[in-house]
């Protein structure tokens, strides 16, 4: 007991306030998002549906994530090592699985259904993805060379992001590549492959850019047209960026207060609970708001990388790397989107955005970080 | 393990550890920024789009003013009418095609509506006149098609029809720079305002405030919750100058011939009557218009579109023989005893000058030659005269100039002076224009209402009067009426002689106007007969086109004139026999006197 209460108290509160505090603020923003305006006109609305509501799920998850943080608390992190490969190809099915019996959603078919909840296996990956690196740069014996680069991307990389376009999830297989360079480039990769990896994608880029965009969708394609000029598709994907840069600035400095937005129950503002929360949170709680948000979210990174400083060996401080990298490329994207000066991805906020198996992943990944911190004084077995 | 690795390594990626945290805080920077920019900077905006967004803004008709003859008897009425109205934004372009079959109208008018449409927040008018089935065809599909709603409006109806069309006017689609001039007044895109007569000229009394209801939608056009109502104003009833039974009697008189007729009050100047022929029925474009109706009448070769008692000018014929009497008498060439004979012309230059009566009218008097119309008298005087003191007394009596009615596009008339005719043809002035002048012919040309208030002038003891086409009482509050009028400072005797004289040409044997005679009324007035091409040939024997203009003026009683008019018959023939009926026809309707037979006659 005594154990465990010692624990406790070198336990890394900060992580576990910033992420419960943002995934609360993000349950109320849901919500006031989901929320049926009061029709009194007409009274023609398309209530959600029977069972529970978005953000009653949303709290379910949440305590579900709460609980699976604590549970990984309990068990030292050495032992993702030994999991990591059954973890990891356990993930790359599920990634199979999906693309074969996955519930298509608009098209897209990204979440497996278990009847009483769906996930989306992107989700699992991920977090198995970080470990299984994690692990083999911790074994590798050789310095990371393009060569040695080359063969980490061809055996854990090119077979689960082509699984992940295939869904098609463009947004989820382009940052799962990015973490994977910006882990390499923090963890050593010799500063020639920097400049080799800048010279050919420059040198490449208009021989390739032809087959990547032929390669697109039309609706992908509409995103990176709208993304440079938001008049070719005004009512299509430029809307969206139109209307969540009018929910951001109708805020002003400190928001029109809470409940009192009208962009997202409106529906003037898609996807107001999952990819564009952090619009509809700004048109609520202003400028002010949304200062506070980002500020945790970069406490957040700046945790993870002390986190990394300190973890007690190299198995650590990559997955605290890991977990930080992807988790920012997470939330710079999002933000960014809402903001007008990202591509609109199809990717969530960490945290707030509604969807319970993100969530659950982006607690596991906070329960991991917060386990590395709280063990890095302990010695080895 | 670490322990045992290349510290060189630890010391790297601690160093790349340190770059990859000022590059989170550069980008949170960057973040930041944009935060502000949208929020502090730009927050006007962006606010302004959140509110427009949300609501909705749908224009309420104001019922239009009625208008009313000077008895009170209404001449329009507004009846409720229905109108589909589509909102582009809510609508998809599948389901254009499922509300042109609905409403059973091609899908390609619709598509071209809106890519026509002025106003981008405001909805269109897709179909007019709704049946009743039709709105409820509509109402039951709303949560189909959110961007599809029917709009209750107002259709004009003129319970006169064609009578007086002219006049009351009619209204049309506002135009794109009538509109941009009213939308700040919450006029729709798709307005109707007044775009002819009376209709359009008193159209900012008639129209009314627009009202407006404010409100809130959600992104599918969905009507969230009723923001703001402001109702609409009523517009104001007018009464206008005009008998409509004096309008109707003198329309029906024309039997389907084209002229023009106007009638005032001489001590008022208001317009009592006014028409234009061929006229139109208003209720078949008032709304929905037909586009086979409206071909019809552009293509007409009588021009039904043009008001012939203004936007038209005539030459006068012998009625312009008020003036060069007029003239004389002041200018003290003639006495009322003074006399010429008339043996059926005379010889001018090279030139023969006829009378209208080959065989003559022997020696006339000033009197006689008015009432009987005698050319040659008239010759006599004019060479007197000379053209420009003619064009001195013409233009004081109101020709050559607007009459100022409240009207558009008026005419101005022409009345030739010798610097006319350089000005205008630069050419000298012939001396034998001056006679051809004196019996209204050559150059001069008139509208009926400038006649018109000339015999007012006339009738009432030489006043011109500002031509009112409401009752007094209810012009005196607009601004820009005051009453007015101009003296044409005419001696009293001279205008006595005239009145007198114009009362023969009615009332005594010989006179040209006897059919305009009423039983228990002295009538005064002169007879025209406006050649409109110069042969001498037999009036039956010319194709109608060719044929002379007939014109009657007029003035009743002629001890107390209460009524002054003009009668145009265009190509009508003798004014004596064609024109004067008309004005009987008026005046009997204006006195309220039952028909009575009364002979023709013949002469100028």
């Amino acid at each position: 007991m005594s154990k465990i209460f010692n624990r406790l108290l070198h336990l890394d509160w900060m992580v576990f306030s910033i992420v419960v505090t943002l995934s609360i603020l993000g349950i109320l923003t849901i919500y006031s998002a989901t929320r049926i305006p009061e029709y009194t006109v007409q009274g023609l609305f398309l209530p959600e549906g029977p069972g529970l509501k978005f953000f009653e799920r949303q709290i379910i998850w949440l305590i579900l994530g709460i609980t699976v943080f604590f549970g990984i608390l309990f068990v030292d992190y050495q032992w993702l090592k030994r999991l990591s490969l059954l973890f990891y190809v356990i993930s790359v099915l599920l990634l199979v699985i999906v693309l074969v019996a996955g519930k298509k959603i608009m098209g897209a078919s990204r979440w497996i259904d278990l009847g009483l909840f769906s996930f989306q296996p992107t989700d699992i990956f991920k977090v198995a993805f970080l470990i299984t690196l994690a692990q083999y740069l911790h074994d590798l014996r050789t310095r990371l060379t393009a060569g040695v680069i080359f063969k980490i991307f061809l055996y854990f990389v090119i077979l689960p992001v082509i699984l992940i376009l295939k869904q098609p999830d463009l947004g989820s297989a382009a940052i799962i590549f990015l973490a994977f360079l910006c882990i390499l480039l923090l963890y050593g990769a010799e500063s020639r492959f920097l400049k080799m990896a800048i010279i050919v994608s420059l040198i490449s880029l208009p021989f390739l850019w032809p087959v990547f965009w032929e390669g697109l969708k039309d609706y992908q394609k509409k995103r990176i047209q709208a993304f440079l000029s938001e008049d070719i598709d005004p009512m299509g994907i430029g809307y969206h960026i139109k209307q969540s840069k009018i929910a951001i600035g109708s805020g002003g400095f400190f928001g029109k207060g809470y409940l009192r937005g009208t962009q997202g129950p409106l529906k003037f503002l898609p996807e107001k609970h999952t990819d564009f929360i952090f619009a509809v949170f700004t048109e609520e709680w202003g400028f002010f708001g949304a200062v506070i948000v980002l500020s945790l979210y970069l406490l957040y990174m700046l945790r993870g990388f002390d986190t990394a400083r300190k973890a007690r060996d190299d198995f650590g401080r990559i997955l605290a790397l890991g977990i930080v990298v992807l988790t920012g490329l997470y939330v710079f994207i999002n933000i960014g989107m809402t903001l007008g000066l990202t591509p609109v991805v199809g990717i969530p906020l960490p945290f707030m955005s509604y969807g319970g198996s993100a969530l659950l992943s982006n607690f596991i990944m906070a329960g991991i970080l917060t386990n590395i911190r709280m063990r890095r004084f302990e010695i080895f077995h | 393990m670490f322990e045992q690795r290349d510290s060189a390594l630890k010391v790297m990626v601690f160093r790349r550890m340190r770059i990859a945290e000022v590059i989170a805080l550069i980008i949170s920077t960057i973040l930041l920024l944009r935060l502000f920019q949208l929020c502090v900077i730009e927050r006007e905006t962006y606010t302004r789009l959140a509110e427009a967004n949300r609501q909705r803004i749908i224009p309420i008709e104001p019922q239009r003013g009625i208008i009313y003859d000077r008895n009170g008897v209404p001449l329009v009425k507004n009846l409720p009418y229905f109108v589909a109205q589509l909102s582009p934004e809510y609508t998809s372009e599948g389901q254009i095609q499922e509300i042109a079959d609905l409403l059973k109208i091609p899908k390609e008018e619709i598509l071209e509506k809106i890519k026509n449409r002025r106003s981008e927040i405001e909805p269109i008018t897709i179909k007019e006149g709704l049946s009743f089935e039709e709105v409820a065809r509509i109402e039951a599909r709303h949560s189909d098609y959110p961007g599809l709603s029917v709009s209750t409006t107002f259709i004009r109806r003129y319970l006169y029809g064609s009578i007086g069309a002219h006049l009351i006017g009619y209204l049309g689609r506002i135009t794109k720079e009538q509109w941009e001039f009213l939308r700040q007044e919450g006029v729709p895109q798709d307005a109707f305002v007044g775009q002819w007569g009376v209709e359009k000229v008193y159209d900012d009394l008639l129209r009314g405030r627009y009202g407006k209801k404010i409100v809130e939608v959600d992104a599918l056009g969905n009507e969230v919750r009723l923001l703001q109502v402001v109702p609409p104003e009523k517009g104001q009833d007018i009464t206008l100058s005009i008998d409509i039974e004096v309008q109707k009697a003198m329309e029906e008189a024309y039997q389907g011939r084209a002229g023009a007729f106007v009638a005032i009050d001489p001590n008022t100047g208001e317009v009592l009557a006014l028409g234009s022929l061929p006229s139109f029925d208003p209720n078949r474009f008032s709304r929905g218009a037909d586009p086979d109706y409206w071909r019809q009448l552009s293509q007409d070769p009588w021009h039904p579109f043009i008001n012939r008692a203004f936007q038209a000018q005539y030459p006068p014929g012998s009625v312009f023989k008020i003036v060069v009497a007029i003239a004389g008498l002041e200018e003290g060439i003639i006495k009322p005893s003074t006399t010429y004979t008339c043996s059926g012309g005379i010889p001018f230059g090279n030139r023969f000058f006829r009378c209208w009566k080959k065989e003559g009218h022997g020696t006339v008097n000033l009197k006689r030659a008015i009432v009987e119309s005698c050319d040659v008298y008239f010759y006599e005087v004019g060479r007197i005269l000379g053209i420009d003191r003619i064009a001195e007394y013409a233009r004081r009596l109101g020709l050559g100039q607007p009459s100022g009615i409240k009207l558009v596009s008026e005419r101005k008339g022409i009345v030739p002076s010798t610097e006319w005719k350089i000005k205008t043809l630069g050419q000298p002035w012939y001396p034998g224009e001056t006679l051809s002048a004196a019996i209204g012919q050559s150059y001069v040309s008139a509208t009926l209402v400038q006649l018109a208030r000339m015999i007012g002038a006339v009738a009432n003891g030489g006043y011109l009067k500002e031509l009112r086409l409401l009752r007094k009482t209810e012009e005196i509050n607009s601004p820009q009426s005051m009453v007015q009028e101009i003296s044409i400072n005419i001696s009293q005797e001279t205008l006595n002689l005239i009145r007198d004289a114009l009362k023969g040409v009615v009332n005594e044997p010989g006179g040209t106007g006897g059919a305009a005679r009423l039983q228990g009324i002295y009538v005064g007035g002169k007879t025209g007969t406006a050649q409109v091409i110069s042969k001498a040939i037999e009036t039956h024997k010319l194709a109608e086109r060719e044929r002379d203009h007939a014109w009657f003026v007029a003035f009743a009683p002629v001890e107390n004139p209460q009524i002054a008019m003009t009668v145009f018959v265009e190509h009508g023939g003798q004014g004596g026999s064609v024109a004067a009926p008309i004005a009987r026809a008026g005046l009997e309707s204006f006195f309220r006197i039952k028909k009575m037979a009364i002979p023709d006659h013949q002469g100028d």
